[in-house]
């Protein structure tokens, strides 16, 4: 099938659908791809490298949506470019079906089929053509890059010899992908990172990346919404996160909010007076600017300064980093060919059957599909309350109940047994039992203590010992009787091999036990 | 040295004994252990020799030469991969000269005894011969499935627990017929009237009783010894091969019963003693691999996997196993450069590949690196308890570097990548997840909660205990297909 991609044509938009690397690749699952000339321009992608990968390079938009049979892009159509799509052509591309109705209506209304990569259903399968999180990793860095460079100070604490420099402190809000990349990226450069997330189960994820996670002190901390991300949450656990940021605003030198919440507006929780509590010089990236911002003063694609802080509302963090971003999206749309083309022969199948193909088809051959039907959860919610389980205190009390008769029947049984062997056996074999029995236990005592990894020396000292059993034959040896000399003869002969055997390989195997 | 001396200096071996198993506990006492092993042994066959029941030194010195020359040579050629097939055979000798001086005492002119103490040594030759005879022939067979001479999968004949059971039930009765071949006080006192039967005196006219009432009391002890030996084949032949570090403790158990019941019936206190420092340390290893496979010890012996079908394991919930990912040894050893921290599992298949220089090499390389690698061990890794250790300090591996299941479980899930090389049944999530399957509740390396899982095996076989491994279809597992000792080396190029 032919697979056109056009020009972005998005004021600012910098970012390629296809990169030289991912066409190679496409080309293998059996596609042929156009490319509109100048595409790849602003993420440095030269002409020339495409024609190498065996691309076939026009001038013209119109000539790239005439022939192709399948449209690659970055952003949603404009009206303009859903203009030249026409019935049975396929489109992939950021949509936001939830945002933009209009739009969806007149994708439907040219009967063509639409995959958007911003409805990738969020399954551990899917997660190789995820386009938002490789972009919001990139955004996440981008902001700390970006807070970097509109921040007076070093991030790293140094001590130099015109004096002491303390280290910046960033405070995350919001551990989703584009949060983590933030912490990651700011630890890089020798900041102190702090990070608060409504789930605290992600506490783990941001200490991984050398971020220190802020706990709240509250009941029913349960933030985890479906599919992966946070929810609203109530107005008490509002109440004491608010207390948590104010108290940081008067610390942290950077602020890069992160926190969004699917289909609504996203939360404020940077507000004007913790804005104006910052010290002077402070930076606060916004990175949910298009959503209209965790902070009130954010403007989105501005920066602005309010009281001596910095407020960055770029909307286009992935795009600034061109490079990185094309060839990110450009690998997740090649992860979304793959599992399209499933017989590598070039033949595209929508296969609606498929939970992360039908999540991600909005528009069938213009009939709106979206929303999809809820996809199976990643991970189950974890039940409130565990199963009653009967507590250590219970189960220790069961067993002391069970024990008394369990140890003490064998006890009296064995206990009777040896009365009456005593009371028939004479007192040298006994005094022998005796022996016998003890050296059982001190035996039991002694083995216990062996180390698991000398268990084959054990074995083979023990070996060795049982080679004791020459005594027996020695006393026996010396006999009268020519049949017992050559049998006692034999088992000397066996017993000899086996002790020094035994002890000499004991010997050359601990030998080589060394410490580091 | 008069019999006084002699039995002081067994005391003193007894001692040494003692010490040499409890220098074991660590690593750094160890090889002081096995010297006092040594000295006691030394101690105990001088002290017999200068005794007074021995004279025939010429005999003596120059069997105990040849012995001691094959034995040397023995431990000084054996490949520690060999070490298993080494015990086995080693505690076959001890089960035959059990047997060769049980029959050597009971044949032994100057012994007599009557009444009670005459029933209860013919009780002691009795079952000193029958251990003997079977740690034997279970300890050749063990040898031989181990070294590969005979099948490794267990073997087990129409009606087995019948067969076993008559035999069982023959050596019983066998036991009364024994007993019964003895001279009653009625006869010796009918031979020598007047004469009180317990008095050594006697000794002249009872061996003329005696002698007669042995022969009958041979073939008894022959046919008893050939069934004992059949019972050890049958049941060491129906044990496949990862049940083996069972066997060998237990037949390591049975080899120091044997030892004392020798010692019972010489009236020597030093070989009891010995015996059951023996017994009971082969039988608490039994018991610890036991408890490693959360198996019965008797369900063990009598062989196979326990009463489930391993068929209904398979797929259980009908749902299919998803995909295993194959993994090029390049991959491997990209990931390895990008982890801080690798911990390696040993199995079986490490040994049969020869892999652990190569592994040790890897090892080397990452630890260069700045990298955390450790092993995990699991306690029935390899055929034999230990096997895995012996066989990384072969390598040089640094013993600190090897840890225990129990001491590393608990850090597998902050491990970037966990290398498992030739082991299946010890690193599978069933054990734990489902309820239904037969390794249930068998403790297991939790391997899967570390980042990555390389999992480096031939195919895509099951284990000994013939259980699809769900670990192979988890999402963070890589298989790295090929002969291990290959797939390590390509590995170590790479990188």
């Amino acid at each position: 099938m032919l697979i056109g991609v056009p020009k972005e044509t998005h004021p600012g938009e910098q970012r390629v659908a296809l990169t030289p690397e991912t066409a190679g690749r496409i080309m293998k699952l059996g596609h042929e791809l156009i490319l509109q000339a100048g595409a790849g321009d602003s993420a440095d992608f030269a002409d020339e490298a495409y024609r190498e990968a065996g691309v076939e390079v026009v001038d013209d938009m119109a000539a790239v949506y005439e022939r192709a049979a399948l449209i690659m892009k970055v952003r949603a159509p404009d009206e303009q470019e859903i203009e030249h799509l026409r019935q049975g052509q396929t489109l992939i591309s950021f949509i936001w079906p939830a945002q933009n109705e209009t739009l969806m209506s007149a994708l439907a209304g040219k009967g063509v089929t639409v995959l958007a990569m911003d409805s990738v259903p969020r399954i551990s399968r899917a997660q190789k053509l995820d386009a938002l999180s490789s972009m919001a990793n990139i955004g996440g860095y981008r902001a700390v890059v970006e807070a970097a460079n509109r921040f007076g100070r070093f991030f790293t604490g140094q001590v130099t010899a015109a004096g002491k420099v303390p280290p910046a402190k960033v405070l995350v809000i919001g551990a989703g992908v584009a949060g983590l990349a933030a912490i990651g990226a700011a630890r890089g450069m020798g900041a102190i990172v702090r990070a608060f997330d409504t789930r605290p189960e992600v506490a783990e994820q941001v200490a991984s990346m050398g971020g220190e996670f802020l706990m709240l002190e509250f009941d029913d901390k349960d933030g985890d919404g479906e599919g992966g991300y946070a929810k609203t949450m109530s107005d008490e656990f509002i109440a004491a996160e608010m207390a948590l940021f104010r108290e940081q605003a008067k610390e942290v030198d950077i602020v890069i909010t992160t926190a969004l919440i699917p289909g609504r507006p996203a939360p404020e929780l940077w507000t004007t007076d913790m804005v104006e509590s910052m010290k002077p010089g402070s930076v606060i990236v916004d990175l949910a600017a298009e959503q209209g911002g965790n902070c009130k003063l954010t403007q989105a694609n501005e920066v602005i300064q309010h009281h001596g802080v910095t407020l960055i509302g770029y909307t286009d963090l992935p795009s600034r980093m061109a490079a990185q971003s094309s060839q990110l999206y450009g690998t997740n749309l090649r992860h979304l060919l793959t599992d399209l083309t499933p017989g590598k022969d070039g033949q595209i199948d929508v296969n609606m059957d498929d939970a992360v193909i039908r999540g991600t088809t909005v528009v069938k051959e213009g009939e709106i599909t979206w929303p999809p039907p809820a996809p199976k959860l990643s991970a189950a919610p974890k039940a409130k309350a565990p199963p009653a389980k009967p507590t250590d205190a219970e189960l220790a009390k069961a067993a002391a109940d069970a024990k008394p008769a369990s140890v003490l029947v064998p006890m009296l049984i064995g206990a009777v047994a040896l009365l009456a062997l005593g009371s028939v056996a004479p007192p040298d074999f006994m005094s022998h039992f005796t022996v016998f029995v003890m050296a059982c236990f001190v035996g039991y005592q002694v083995v216990w203590s062996v180390s698991p990894a000398l268990h084959t020396p054990l074995m083979s000292v023990t070996n060795a010992i049982s080679g004791i059993i020459v005594v027996g034959a020695l006393l026996q040896i010396s006999s009268g009787s020519a049949l017992v000399v050559f049998l006692s003869a034999v088992a000397v002969l066996i017993a000899s091999i086996n002790i020094v055997g035994g002890f000499m390989v004991t010997q050359r195997m601990l030998k080589m036990f060394r410490k580091d | 040295m008069n019999t006084g001396m002699v039995t002081a200096a067994y005391i003193i071996a007894a001692i040494l004994f003692i010490l040499s198993l409890a220098g074991l506990s660590r690593q750094e006492t160890a090889r002081r252990g096995n010297l006092f092993g040594m000295a006691g042994m030394a101690i105990a066959v001088l002290a017999t020799v200068f005794g007074d029941a021995v004279d025939n030194y010429l005999v003596l010195v120059i069997i105990a030469a040849i012995g001691g020359f094959i034995g040397l040579t023995l431990a000084k050629r054996v490949e520690m991969t060999q070490m298993p097939e080494l015990v086995a055979i080693l505690h076959s000798f001890v089960g035959l000269a059990a047997v060769l001086v049980g029959f050597a005492t009971y044949l032994d002119p100057e012994s007599y005894y009557i009444g009670v103490e005459r029933t209860i040594h013919d009780v002691e030759i009795y079952l000193g011969v029958l251990i003997g005879a079977l740690t034997f022939t279970g300890s050749v067979v063990a040898f031989g499935k181990l070294s590969g001479k005979l099948g490794s999968k267990p073997l087990v004949i129409p009606s087995r627990g019948l067969v076993i059971g008559g035999i069982g039930a023959a050596c019983l009765v066998l036991l009364f017929v024994f007993i019964g071949t003895a001279p009653d006080t009625a006869t010796v006192a009918a031979v020598l009237p007047g004469v009180d039967a317990s008095a050594a005196a006697t000794a002249d006219a009872v061996d003329v009783v005696s002698s007669e009432s042995k022969t009958a009391g041979t073939l008894v002890l022959i046919i008893m010894t050939l069934l004992a030996f059949a019972f050890g084949v049958l049941m060491v032949m129906a044990i496949g091969g990862a049940d083996m570090p069972v066997v060998i403790s237990m037949l390591n158990s049975y080899s120091g019963w044997a030892a004392a019941a020798a010692g019972f019936m010489l009236s020597n206190d030093l070989l009891i003693v010995v015996g059951a420092l023996v017994g009971s340390s082969g039988a608490i290893l039994s018991y610890i691999m036991c408890r490693a496979m959360n198996r019965k010890f008797l369900s063990v012996i009598m062989g196979g996997w326990g009463d489930v079908a391993p068929k209904a394991a398979t797929d259980a919930d009908g749902e299919p196993q998803g995909e295993a990912v194959a993994i090029q040894a390049d991959e491997v050893a990209e990931m390895m450069r990008d982890a801080d921290s690798v911990v390696i599992v040993p199995g079986y298949g490490m040994a049969v590949a020869h892999a652990q220089h190569p592994v040790s090499e890897l090892v080397q390389k990452l630890r260069a690196a700045g990298k955390n690698v450790r092993f995990a061990i699991h306690p029935v890794a390899g055929r034999m308890p230990g096997h895995m250790n012996v066989l990384l300090a072969e390598a040089n591996v640094p013993y600190d570097l090897v840890l225990e299941m129990d001491e590393i479980n608990d850090e597998l899930g902050d491990t970037d990548v966990v290398v498992v090389i030739g082991a299946n049944d010890i690193v599978n999530p069933s054990a734990e997840d489902d309820p239904s399957s037969p390794i249930a509740g068998m403790p297991v390396l939790e391997v899967w909660k570390a980042k990555n899982v390389i999992v480096s095996k031939r195919g895509m076989a099951t284990g000994y205990a013939g259980v699809e491994n769900p670990l192979f279809f988890r999402d963070n597992t890589r298989m790295l297909f090929g002969d291990a000792k290959d797939s390590v080396q390509a590995v170590l190029a790479a990188l």
